[in-house]
């Protein structure tokens, strides 16, 4: 699990988060919601600490997470993997390299055991032959599969995703949706995604956050949203002329 | 001033994390090999070209600037080994290197910011700056005095064929030139500055790659800064090295 408590974040003279609270169960799978420039990737980036917080608490399982020094924050860091927007695969290695990566760096196992490990990995998200390219050679998709094999590769307990549809058709938009829905079930992992994607929120919304100007303005699920009377909230989710006619035909 | 200051800061601050305990020796010794070959291995063909045609061009000019007969012409011979040991083939060609080495170095660690690589080792628990900067520093400050020793050879070389194919000089009295009155410590001077101009490209540009805010404009902003700050550091520890070194 993992509770935000009040966090505010600005650069310089501009407040970006402000007194953002929040709890993100295990096992499912939380959303945050919001318009570009709303604060959605500085919060998911303080909460994984890529960004300081300026006030307010983060705790990882009842551990104070923004108490802890470099070594502490760096043993909960083997326990997070993360989904970035460009996916972020090493352009200098190949897909396996990619995912062996976290378990050279912090494992023991054997090169035998490792390669288990990513084909098994791989073989998880979908991407089968596809060991010895390259990044560069791989379509968008593909790259955020393996980007989500890299993610799981040292069996995270906590999986964050900065809108991992982005630059994606809708139907591959869905395999990624599934493919974060089931690797969280299946690990008991607390995953966070940041999106903007409706579709996304419909399929995955166990939990959503919406956030305004840096500021959460409603928290639900996936069948409060249709209902919520929350003006700001609305503009977004029913923003496009179909989504509008939908809501207007079904009352 | 400030922004000196405090790019100043940065730059130390980035050493330390440079020089931190790496977290997993083998990995960074792969890293290394890689690196031995991507800046190192890779200069030799371009230090080899620049390094002939300038001890050629040397010796031309030490040629035509002491046509006085009270000159002996081995003295051509020896003003181009000390023309190249001493300054071209150490400043010179890390002046060259600042531009092919440095430019590549910020480019690659400016777009891996830009894309989120740094982001993702970071995340991952691993310490981005030693990981990535420690073994290219390690591998420029090993290879560089080879690149040296090899500018030496093939400058000292380039000289012996043009000046000889010109006939500006002989055969005999360049060769008598290259061996008269040598001093060794000149080759020990010569590889004290690589060393140092090594650490200075790698770390000068690595520090602007991985400062980089933005996207690809700002890479090519980084690379120019990277090359300009290297050189124009390199100039400054030359007259600094020259003074402690020789006199």
């Amino acid at each position: 699990m993992i509770r935000a408590e009040r966090i505010s974040k600005s650069f310089g003279d501009r407040r970006v988060l402000t007194d953002i609270s929040a709890v993100f169960e295990p096992g499912k799978t939380n959303l945050i919601i919001g318009k570009s420039g709303s604060g959605k990737t500085v919060f998911l980036k303080c909460l994984v600490g890529l960004l300081e917080v300026d006030e307010g608490e983060l705790y990882y399982d009842n551990v104070l997470f923004t108490g802890l020094d470099f070594r502490g924050k760096k043993e909960i860091r083997q326990q997070m993997g993360m989904l970035f927007q460009g996916s972020a695969l090493f352009d200098s290695m190949t897909v396996e390299e990619n995912v062996r990566f976290p378990l050279d760096m912090f494992t023991t196992m054997s090169y035998q055991e490792k390669l288990d490990r990513v084909n098994f990995c791989l073989d998880r998200v979908h991407i089968v032959n596809s060991n010895r390219l390259f990044p560069s050679e791989l379509s968008g998709g593909m790259k955020k599969r393996v980007a989500i094999a890299r993610a799981i590769a040292l069996k995270p307990r906590f999986l964050f995703c900065d809108e991992p549809n982005s630059g994606l058709d809708p139907k591959t938009s869905i395999v990624i949706d599934e493919l974060i829905r089931e690797i969280t079930v299946e690990l008991s992992m607390t995953t966070i995604v940041n999106t903007h994607d409706m579709n996304s929120v419909m399929e995955n919304g166990e939990k959503i956050i919406f956030i305004e100007e840096g500021e959460k303005c409603w928290e639900g699920n996936k069948n409060e949203i249709l209902k919520s009377d929350c003006r700001i909230l609305n503009e977004f989710v029913f923003a496009n002329a179909l989504a509008r006619q939908l809501k207007d035909s079904s009352g | 001033m400030f922004r000196f200051l405090s790019g100043f800061g940065s730059y130390w601050m980035l050493l330390g994390r440079v020089f931190a305990k790496p977290e997993k020796h083998s990995i960074y010794y792969r890293q290394t090999m890689k690196e031995l070959v991507s800046l190192g291995l890779r200069s030799i063909g371009i230090v080899t070209i620049i390094s002939f045609f300038m001890g050629a061009v040397i010796t031309l000019q030490t040629a035509y600037n002491t046509e006085n007969p009270i000159y002996p012409t081995y003295l051509i011979g020896l003003g181009a080994r000390d023309s190249i040991i001493l300054e071209f083939s150490s400043t010179i060609v890390a002046l060259i290197l600042a531009g092919k080495v440095g430019s590549n170095i910020a480019s690659e660690i400016g777009t891996m910011r830009v894309t989120e690589q740094i982001d993702a080792l970071e995340l991952m628990g691993v310490n981005s700056a030693s990981y990535i900067i420690l073994p290219k520093v390690v591998a420029s400050v090993l290879f560089n005095p080879f690149l040296t020793l090899i500018s030496i050879i093939t400058g000292i070389t380039g000289g012996w064929i043009v000046g000889t194919s010109a006939g500006v000089i002989t055969s005999q009295d360049y060769i008598y030139g290259i061996q008269y009155a040598f001093i060794p410590y000149y080759i020990t001077y010569s590889l004290i500055k690589t060393v140092v101009f090594a650490f200075i490209i790698t770390t000068v540009s690595a520090h602007q790659g991985y400062n980089v805010e933005g996207g690809s404009l700002e890479v090519g902003r980084a690379s120019t800064k990277a090359v300009v700050y290297s050189s124009v550091t390199i100039l400054l520890f030359n007259v600094i090295l020259t003074q402690m070194l020789l006199s």
